[in-house]
């Protein structure tokens, strides 16, 4: 037991017995599966891609690495656009997540009693389906003249999501705003269940301390809850808006030529024009761009501090 | 103490009237009344289950009363939720926030209240702890002992009227337990505020209480200063939960004077009039209870040495354990199974080892006499709760 000096927490002075020469190398065997995984579909790609990104030539007469870093400069110049474009469309899509998320997950944590399994199972319920068939649902849901579309032009909303930009008139389909209603649809899911788990590892007893110690409900949610499920925020968003921000198939399938975002041009680059250079340098540019604005974001909300 | 205001409202009792608790058929606490004197150390006492928290919480506002009121002072705070009383609570896990440090985690109510300056005032309730270095660190980097400080200070920082302690020692160790009792005895004497202290540990309530209140079943069984309880219980649940009581059943032989004269197995013993709580009417029973280090032991070869006018009882010493300061032996008697005597150390009898007879005698002052109704072994401990 610890007794009352102002000790700093100590380590074990003590080392255990020095285990066996065979015991000692388990541990590494046992990452030996992971890190050959990790080698052959990750690392050589990402070699494999970095080469191709400096590389020049045609299909015709083939590529060669040429250092040519031009690439990358040009490839930004000309799709700048549409990565402003995935950045706007999936930090939106990740706040309307965060807005629909939370308070579901709160509810599920704290006053769902015996139905938390059961709405827990809902909320992954869309994943039985696939991925495709969701989006294309939601073409329906969205369709010219449809209820929903018909339910905010009454509601006067589409006035203002058309200043906005969001949408074009009474159209909602091919506007932006299905794009991020598709990514927020798709990707919900990723945002309530880091919430949800952090949440219900808040101890119920900090909520009746705060309201012991004059904090109105209201407070004790920015000053304890909040603060507590900050963990679940910061993985949440991280898992909504880096798959988002390279998502493709929404874009695809609920927006318009003016909605592209930066997948949609990586994948008409590999798969269409077959210009392999220009896609993998695009690639690597918004694989630099993520990891810089999460690194930045990770800082910021200084996770590191939370228990 | 600290340079703080005094609260605008100067406290007043604790009084609980006809307040139970009912979560669909099970009654946790029967409807009672409970007056705590404002600037007391009251201790409800009872086993777990007992209703004890319940009622706490119901003071703190966590828990919403069935029926009845709670009125702090001359207000009734019924209807008021938790953060509108002036209650504060040390919970049995301490509940420290554990993204705040030290000091904001004391500085918390007073934050709430708008208090702006609150430097000096944790300061000094950081010092009353003897935490004062330890302000910046996290909750999770303090012992146990530490951190049921910081929970103390967090709630006695605002005065509140009441400062309630749910099992607050609960989960330290012996040692830091009997440390803590003494420096939460010392903080209340102190700081002068009212302490309403939840414990299943009838050594914690007793050393640190000024009045206990044993609870059983969702019931007060009685209240009282602890030397008044464990002197005269009133039912044989509070005779054996503080501390350890024999109980011989006898018959009511004559009642005269200032004394009840009983038969038991052929003996006779005296009562006092007094001490006796059943209706004592001759030929009927009473329960005749007496603690076991008011008992003496005397050889049987010795018996005549005996003074005139002790309640006596013959046995067989069955078994003894030595235990230091005392000696505790367990007699086989006709009217009592086993009987419990505890002799302290002075002149050891080498006589006295199993298998011995005895004669079992004690000042018949120190009897009482219960209700013969009732189970002679209720509250008695099965096994050492532990925590």
């Amino acid at each position: 037991m610890t007794a009352l000096t102002k000790a700093p927490p100590q380590e074990e002075p003590e080392a255990p017995p020095k285990p066996r020469r065979r015991g000692r190398l388990v541990p590494y065997w046992l990452l030996l599966p992971g890190i050959l995984w990790l080698l052959v579909f990750f690392a050589l790609p990402l070699v494999y891609q970095a080469s191709t990104s400096v590389q020049t030539g045609s299909l015709e007469e083939g590529y060669k690495v040429t250092w040519h870093f031009a690439t990358y400069w040009d490839a930004l110049g000309d799709y700048w656009p549409q990565f402003l474009r995935s950045v706007m469309y999936a930090g939106a899509a990740t706040i309307l997540c965060l807005l629909l998320g939370y308070p579901l997950a709160y509810l599920i944590a704290f006053r769902a009693g015996r139905w938390r399994n059961l709405i827990l199972v809902l909320v992954i319920a869309p994943f039985f389906t696939s991925f495709l068939i969701r989006t294309l649902a939601w073409k329906t849901i969205l369709a010219d003249g449809g209820p929903v579309v018909g339910a905010l032009n009454s509601l006067h909303i589409l006035d203002v999501t058309s200043w906005l930009g969001a949408t074009d008139g009474d159209r909602v389909l091919a506007t932006p705003l299905a794009v991020i209603c598709g990514l927020t649809y798709n990707f919900l899911p990723f945002m309530i269940l880091p919430l949800y788990t952090s949440l219900e590892r808040i101890d119920s007893r900090l909520h009746e301390a705060a309201g012991d110690l004059y904090a109105r409900p209201s407070t004790t949610f920015r000053k304890v809850t909040f603060p507590l499920s900050m963990p679940g925020v910061v993985s949440g968003t991280l898992l909504t808006f880096i798959p988002a921000a390279g998502d493709y198939v929404n874009a695809d399938l609920l927006g318009s030529t003016d909605t592209r975002m930066v997948g949609n041009v990586i994948q008409t680059q590999f798969l269409r024009i077959l210009d392999y250079p220009t896609a993998a340098a695009l690639s690597f540019i918004l694989m630099a761009a993520i990891l810089f604005m999460v690194t930045f974001y990770i800082r910021k909300s200084g996770t590191e501090d939370l228990v | 103490m600290t340079t703080a205001k005094e609260p605008k409202e100067h406290g007043g009792d604790v009084r609980l009237s006809g307040i139970s608790k009912t979560y669909g058929s099970f009654t946790a606490v029967h409807p009672l009344d409970l007056t705590v004197p404002q600037g007391s150390f009251f201790a409800l006492l009872g086993a777990s289950g007992c209703g004890k928290t319940t009622t706490l919480r119901m003071i703190a506002g966590l828990e919403e009363p069935s029926t009845g009121t709670v009125c702090l002072g001359e207000q009734d705070v019924t209807a008021l939720p938790p953060y509108k009383r002036p209650v504060n609570t040390v919970f049995q896990s301490y509940a420290l926030f554990p993204h705040l440090d030290i000091f904001e985690n004391v500085a918390f109510g007073l934050r709430r209240r708008g208090i702006k300056s609150v430097k000096q005032q944790v300061g000094d309730m950081l010092d009353l702890v003897q935490l004062g270095e330890q302000a910046r660190k996290k909750p999770h980097q303090l012992s146990g002992g530490q951190q049921q400080r910081v929970a103390v200070a967090r709630a006695l920082i605002n005065h509140p009227k009441v400062l309630l302690l749910d099992e607050p020692l609960g989960a330290l160790d012996l040692k830091l337990r009997r440390q803590m009792q003494l420096e939460l005895k010392r903080i209340q004497t102190e700081v002068g505020i009212t302490f309403v202290h939840v414990t299943h540990d009838q050594e914690e309530a007793m050393t640190m209480a000024d009045t206990v209140a044993v609870m059983n079943g969702g019931r007060v069984e009685q209240q009282g200063a602890p030397a008044d309880l464990y002197e005269n219980p009133r039912t044989t649940f509070v005779a054996n939960f503080l501390g350890t009581s024999n109980f011989i059943e006898a018959e009511v032989a004559s009642v005269s004077g200032d004394d009840v004269f009983l038969k038991a197995g052929g003996g006779k013993l005296t009562l006092p009039k007094a001490r006796c709580t059943a209706p004592a009417t001759t030929g009927g029973t009473v329960l005749v209870g007496v603690r076991p280090e008011k008992i003496s032991l005397t050889h049987a070869d010795d018996a005549g040495a005996i003074p005139e006018g002790r309640n006596r009882i013959t046995g067989r010493i069955a078994d003894s354990s030595f235990i230091g300061v005392s000696t505790q032996y367990v007699v086989n008697s006709p009217v009592c199974a086993a009987f419990e005597v505890y002799a302290q150390n002075i002149e050891r009898d080498a006589r006295l080892v199993p298998g011995a007879d005895v004669v079992l005698h004690w000042n018949p002052a120190h009897t009482f006499g219960l209700d013969a109704d009732q189970d002679a072994d209720a509250g008695v401990e099965k096994v050492e709760e532990d925590a």
